[in-house]
């Protein structure tokens, strides 16, 4: 009893002690605490397309053979130090650093510097059944939407830091593509040493890569921890610890944003921004990003497979009012998939008007006059192109009663939804994409192509000939006019068709402490941490 | 005497241990679902795994068998995995157990050291405005939804204040390697250079999640030490003590409160239920990564294994504190042992 009790008095006073103790900054250790939406599915990006595990792993660990310039769009050296392309547009051949360092951890030291071995191993896993860990993965989503294996012929090691891929057709994305944050170049002494050992799912779940930091612990929906990478090629960086701290919850988020606990966090939830920036200890940052949210009609589905039902729904929205309630006014209304910051977007595409007549025509001239019932599928998460798809639901709901239309709203938990989804059991879908890179084909080829149909990220489940071979045409040449007018053709046949009705082009917002400096929001994808600094 | 009574309260014991797996044991048939999967935890299970798993867990024999199967398995540490993470739930227990006690710990002592003594002032000063303030504030204290009492400090004091984080055990820049689970030993036996920040850091975690989790049992302990101490003060030795001429202090001290703290024993087991109960919600608001907050999760996503796993250990868990308090009471109170 006794040394309970003073134990009991130990904790008390302490208890008190630190009650009555003035505000004191908590951390000393160098480190920066970025506060995610979700745990990555995985922490390879090779294996993903969702954003919030992009954001999670992809920039930190691992680097590309080149990269986007965040400014301009422009592509810029990253692993490969120059490339030529034939002139058939057939053949790309790249040169590689030779000063660039995989991580050690506890896990795997390399014993060598990368190499076109490595670079090889990275997309022969994408290529070949033969690859020894092509079977460890089901699926490559984002591989799989821009037809990777169809796509390139042949890899070859042309010298020990050189490496020449064959396309066979020209693809002008092919470069975009081999900057997206998916292609990471990973290490084939790790991939060896995880075949010794039989632990070939590894290589998906204990990174090696050769980013600014190096994989230390992660726990399921609590936190991920870097060090800082002290090999690293580039600039070190100025952090010695990045922390991801997995806080699923909105409210919570914001909340230990207030509070310091996090140093930066993104926010979906635009309702917030008001309330941040009364205060003076935040900084937020706008991007326009290069992002959709659209409305999806499922076109295998009757009536949706009727031309004029699709665009009757699409004049029967209020759009502006969706702006307002749904996005706060922080977004831009879309006419076109593409964002108006694309080179290839369409000045003279019509702003689709809000006109509930002309739409109850057309319900009529395609033989429904009275109108029919539907479902709305609304995505239960929060994502910066449709921050509120339920609210948003309910709004076009209210504006499809005008024209005699009776919606059902439907939502599943996020796993379930995604499955239904992909097996086309819905009627329409509010949901989004975010662009990897700045190329329009990015936009349009997952979206909407009939190999996007079958993989599962053209949710319109809409298959054209004629949109498909234009996006084929656009990118068999290598003229950047010539590109152009192929997208701009192909975005008035896709509002013309409507197969789903794009709503709004949202920015990117990202809240930081005013000590912190140096993050980037890039709009092609992850954020970067690399420059950051933290002045206590 | 004393082992006769003993081997009864085992023996009870055993009977609801029974009970408790034989209801753990039905779930796997009465949650929704494959049988095989919720009690394998597998997932996409080929059919010639199928073949081989049924045969291991019997599920071609009777119930019985399968219960004994199932039972074995318990007892092997052979539990099921969990649909989400697809690791043993036992071992996800033993991770996240840990947490659960320290908060339960700190905010069970917080109570009886505030709860006790201000029960035995309010019972000295029985109608007077001190019994009535503390009274009032045990009532008040009683009745408030913890989730509302929860948010409200967090307002005050993290949002409005900034003194106090809102979440976690421990600020996530701190690296405190894990030996015992339990967070303020593991960073005193740490041998880190920010030894002492962290150490206040995870106090200062710790502050609120207790203080709520103690403002109920807080207020249990004052009336139920009121009213024990005011029952006692009536009793005719206290009377004769004073007539004796012994002074006020040194008979609450020698005879009151000796007998007035024996029922308060038992009351520390009794409470222990709702004290996980509450914790589960604290662990929730607070995202405290402990038990309660597991399972809560494990509920939301449809973990069966997990929930199956979770129910057992936390009511076995309540059952033998229960149990040992009880005992301990029966050891402390002459009175009890009515063998």
């Amino acid at each position: 009893m006794k040394s309970s009790g003073s134990f009991a008095a130990v904790v008390l006073l302490s208890i008190l002690s630190s009650a009555c103790q003035p505000v004191l900054p908590t951390t000393r250790v160098h480190g920066l605490v970025y506060c995610a939406e979700g745990s990555p599915e995985s922490f390879n990006p090779q294996l993903v397309t969702s954003g919030t595990t992009i954001d999670a792993i992809s920039q930190h660990l691992y680097d590309r053979l080149l990269d986007i310039d965040p400014d301009s769009g422009t592509l810029i050296p990253g692993l490969a130090q120059s490339w030529q392309i034939s002139d058939d547009g057939l053949t790309y051949r790249f040169q590689l650093r030779q000063d660039v360092k995989f991580h050690q951890t506890s896990y795997f030291s390399p014993s060598r510097v990368m190499n076109a071995e490595d670079v090889q191993f990275t997309f022969g896993r994408l290529l070949s059944v033969q690859h020894p860990f092509h079977q460890t993965a089901t699926e490559y989503p984002y591989f799989d939407s821009v037809e990777w294996q169809q796509l390139v012929a042949k890899l070859t090691v042309t010298g020990p830091y050189e490496i020449e891929f064959t396309l066979s057709k020209p693809d002008s994305s092919f470069l975009s593509t081999l900057a997206t944050d998916f292609a990471a170049i990973l290490s084939a002494e790790y991939g060896a040493q995880l075949i010794s050992n039989n632990t070939r799912a590894d290589l998906d779940l204990l990174p090696v890569g050769t980013g600014p930091f190096l994989y230390r612990h992660y726990q399921k929906d609590v936190l991920i921890r870097y060090y800082r990478h002290p090999n690293y090629w580039r600039q070190l960086p100025a952090m010695e610890q990045l922390v991801i701290d997995i806080v699923p919850d909105n409210t919570k988020r914001i909340a230990k944003l207030l509070t310091h606990e996090c140093d930066v966090a993104p926010i979906p939830r635009l309702a917030e921004l008001s309330l941040l920036s009364k205060r003076d200890d935040f900084v937020i940052d706008a991007q326009t990003s290069m992002n959709v949210g659209y409305w999806a009609f499922n076109t295998r589905m009757p009536p949706f497979d009727q031309v004029k039902v699709r665009q009757a729904l699409s004049y029967a929205i209020n759009k502006s009012n969706i702006l307002q309630a749904v996005y706060f006014g922080q977004a831009e209304p879309a006419n076109s998939l593409l964002p108006p910051t694309s080179w290839a977007y369409d000045k003279n595409l019509n702003i689709q008007r809000y006109d509930p007549l002309l739409a109850k025509k057309l319900l009529a001239e395609a033989g429904y006059p009275e109108g029919f019932q539907m479902d709305i599928w609304a995505m239960p998460v929060q994502r910066l192109y449709n921050p509120n798809a339920l609210k948003m639901a309910e709004l076009i709901q209210a504006d499809l009663a005008q024209i005699g239309v009776r919606a059902k709203i439907v939502s599943y938990e996020w796993n379930t939804f995604r499955r239904k989804l992909r097996l086309g059991e819905h009627d329409s879908v509010l949901i989004g994409w975010s662009a990897d890179n700045a190329d329009p084909d990015n936009f349009l080829r997952p979206l909407l192509s009939c190999a996007a149909a079958i993989s599962g990220s053209n949710r319109a489940n809409w298959c054209d000939e004629n949109y498909d071979e234009l996006i084929a045409k656009a990118v068999h040449t290598p003229i950047l006019e010539e590109r152009r007018a192929f997208y701009q053709q192909a975005q008035q046949y896709q509002a013309e068709q409507m197969p789903l009705v794009p709503i709004a082009h949202s920015k990117r917002f990202q809240v930081r402490s005013r000590n912190i400096s140096g993050v980037r929001i890039n709009p092609y994808g992850g954020i970067n941490f690399t420059a950051a600094g933290k002045s206590l | 005497m004393m082992f006769h009574y003993l081997l009864r309260r085992l023996f009870l014991l055993s009977f609801v241990f029974v009970a408790l797996t034989v209801f753990a044991f039905s779930l796997g048939y009465l949650f929704p679902g494959d049988v095989l999967g919720n009690f394998t935890g597998l997932r996409n299970i080929s059919p010639a795994e199928e073949i081989v798993l049924r045969q291991q867990l019997g599920l071609d024999q009777s119930y019985w068998q399968q219960y004994i199967y199932f039972n074995q398995r318990i007892l092997d540490g052979n539990w099921a995995l969990s649909f989400s993470s697809q690791q043993n739930v036992l071992d996800e227990i033993i991770n996240v157990m840990p947490a659960t006690l320290e908060l339960a710990s700190y905010a069970l002592l917080l109570s009886l050291i505030v709860g006790i003594p201000l029960g035995i002032v309010a019972a000295v000063r029985k109608d007077k405005w001190l019994d009535k303030l503390i009274s009032g504030f045990a009532l008040v204290g009683y009745s408030i939804p913890i989730f509302w009492w929860a948010l409200l400090l967090i307002m005050v004091f993290s949002l409005t204040l900034g003194w106090l984080p809102t979440s976690g055990r421990l600020s996530v820049l701190y690296e405190i390697p894990a030996h015992s689970g339990f967070m303020l030993p593991d960073i005193l036996l740490s041998n880190v250079p920010y030894r002492e920040e962290a150490l206040f850091d995870a106090i200062r975690h710790l502050l609120l999640p207790s203080l709520v989790l103690a403002t109920y049992p807080t207020t249990v302990m004052i009336r139920f030490t009121r009213e024990s101490m005011l029952d006692v003060l009536e009793q005719n030795y206290i009377k004769t003590a004073r007539a004796k001429g012994l002074t006020r202090l040194q008979v609450l001290y020698t005879h009151g409160l000796r007998n007035a703290l024996l029922p308060v024993t038992r009351q520390v087991g009794l409470q222990f239920s709702t004290l996980i109960t509450l914790a589960m919600i604290t662990e929730v608001i607070f995202s405290w990564p402990g038990i309660g907050r597991w399972l809560i999760d494990s509920i939301y996503q449809r973990n069966f294994p997990a929930i199956q796993g979770g129910l057992l250990v936390v009511s076995s868990l309540v059952i033998a504190v229960n149990m040992f308090t009880e005992i301990l009471h029966t050891l402390l109170n002459p009175l009890a042992r009515k063998f």
